[in-house]
């Protein structure tokens, strides 16, 4: 294979622009949609398994490390294939809608929750066990505690982790093309995946990967920085040396 | 230093076992009203565990808790301990609040008074441990000494009957060990009824009203400070004086 064929494949720039438009139109939005409300979902029913993790109540935490263990323990597709054949019928019967969007929404939340669930259960038990006995020791009951002492604390030291989850869940919303959707409800992924089947090229897929490297892309940086933070505070002020000197920089770098 | 609605606390033949280690074995204990009382004792001899016992963070196997003369056994544990101030080693300052809100949390959510009053409230308790410029700062930013002496103003805020002092001052740097000593000595002299397990021999001899000596969880000695550090009659107590002075 030459370069021009090469490059022909890869980035065929007259492929790409003929996919664009319906990438963002389509794909952008139907993949936001997606993630954004498996995202909040997750993170809801997540803090619930997480507290059901840590509670003092036997079945609940039994309950809990149930349900993490399949859904971690399963792949995405099959999970997404399981529930829009099992639970697809069952919903067209009742409501009379056939949008494949609700079941995969749900399939996606349902594993998300299983992950975020350990993210925030190892974020609320690296809490010092002294946060919660001074709670206590005020007056505090042991559900206000929690509320308003070790799980803000728990979740502030996993928000990079957290955010690590949410980029998971945008790359994983391409899995929904599985269930079997409408034109007008592709993704990124499927969008580009239909123009290079349509036309042999790899280039819309090209197109569809630089869009999803857009989405993620800042928010790995936005975790660093949150977790630069994190660590060190709010930057203080810095004095002009520091800015400035490069006497002693060498060494460090 | 204002004068506290201080009340008397009494213990009873309290037990305590984890498991197969018994940790108290038949502790008794009385704190007249506006009064202190240190508690001292080698590291393991359960007095840690005994404060948590009297404010009930751990339930005893035995015994009885008294408070002003009535037993609070059967009261809600969470309604005792808004009556029993209590101040830790490591400070437990919540990190994620600024100083203000760490004192006045308890006030909003505990005795529900509005937003407004409560920060006026925690600012005159902070007021009174010498810290309210720092009001607006997270305890992070805080030296030890002042971390410890704003948990003080944090159970002070409560309006507590009683206060526990668990080894306040041993997590400090030298040097910051005084000023939250001095606290605590105006504390006393304030009036409040206070139970203070300490390493600091010279606060138990010279500030408390009585002292106990306890060692694998038992009252080996108890009394009026000169009388247990200038003639203790064990001793187990004379052996701990001369390693611990």
């Amino acid at each position: 294979m030459d370069f021009s064929q090469f490059l022909n494949t890869f980035f065929n720039w007259e492929a790409m622009a003929e996919v664009i438009p319906s990438l963002l139109t389509v794909g952008l939005p139907n993949t936001l949609i997606l993630a954004v409300s498996s995202a909040i979902i997750g993170s809801v029913a997540g803090m619930l398994l997480a507290v059901m993790g840590v509670s003092r109540t036997g079945p609940l935490r039994w309950i809990a490390r149930v349900y993490t263990d399949i859904f971690r323990g399963l792949p995405a597709a099959v999970v997404i294939l399981i529930i829009s054949i099992g639970l697809g019928p069952v919903v067209r019967e009742l409501t009379g809608s056939s949008n494949p969007f609700p079941l995969g929404i749900m399939a996606l939340s349902l594993m998300a929750a299983a992950y975020i669930g350990e993210i925030f259960r190892s974020g609320i038990q690296s809490v010092e066990k002294g946060q919660l006995e001074a709670s206590r020791a005020l007056g505090f009951g042991y559900n206000a505690s929690m509320r308003l002492v070790v799980v803000p604390q728990g979740i502030r030291r996993v928000l990079p982790a957290l955010v690590n989850q949410f980029i998971a869940l945008i790359k994983d919303s391409s899995l929904v093309y599985f269930i079997g959707v409408l034109a007008s409800q592709r993704e990124i992924f499927r969008v580009g995946n239909d123009a290079t089947a349509n036309s042999g090229n790899l280039s819309p897929l090209i197109a569809a990967a630089i869009l999803y490297l857009v989405l993620t892309i800042p928010l790995t940086h936005f975790v660093n920085f949150i977790d630069h933070r994190l660590r060190t505070g709010r930057p203080e002020k810095r004095q002009p040396d520091d800015a400035a000197a490069v006497v002693g920089k060498g060494a460090q770098a | 230093m204002s004068a506290f609605t201080s009340g008397s606390l009494t213990a009873r033949n309290l037990h305590l076992s984890f498991g197969s280690n018994h940790v108290l074995r038949g502790i008794d204990l009385q704190v007249e009203k506006g009064t202190t009382a240190s508690v001292i004792g080698p590291s393991g001899s359960g007095k840690s565990t005994l404060l948590r016992v009297m404010n009930r963070l751990i339930e005893p196997d035995q015994g009885d808790i008294l408070l002003d003369g009535r037993s609070v056994l059967k009261d809600n544990p969470d309604e005792l301990r808004q009556r029993i101030g209590m101040v830790f080693q490591q400070f437990n300052l919540f990190p994620h609040k600024t100083v203000v809100e760490n004192v006045s949390l308890a006030l909003r959510k505990l005795r529900k008074l509005p937003k407004e009053q409560a920060r006026a409230e925690a600012l005159e308790q902070l007021d009174l441990v010498g810290l309210k410029h720092r009001a607006d700062a997270r305890p992070g930013n805080l030296s030890g000494g002042q971390q410890q002496r704003v948990a003080i103003a944090r159970a002070l805020a409560m309006k507590p009957e009683v206060m526990f002092f668990d080894e306040a001052t041993s997590a400090l740097d030298p040097e910051l060990v005084k000023g939250v000593l001095a606290l605590m000595a105006d504390l006393a002299k304030g009036g409040m009824t206070m139970v203070v397990v300490t390493h600091e021999m010279g606060f138990s001899r010279n500030v408390s009203d009585t002292v106990t000596f306890m060692d694998g969880g038992v009252v080996v000695e108890s009394g009026a400070p000169e009388q247990l550090f200038t003639a203790p009659s064990t001793e187990r107590l004379k052996s701990f004086l001369s390693d611990v002075l």
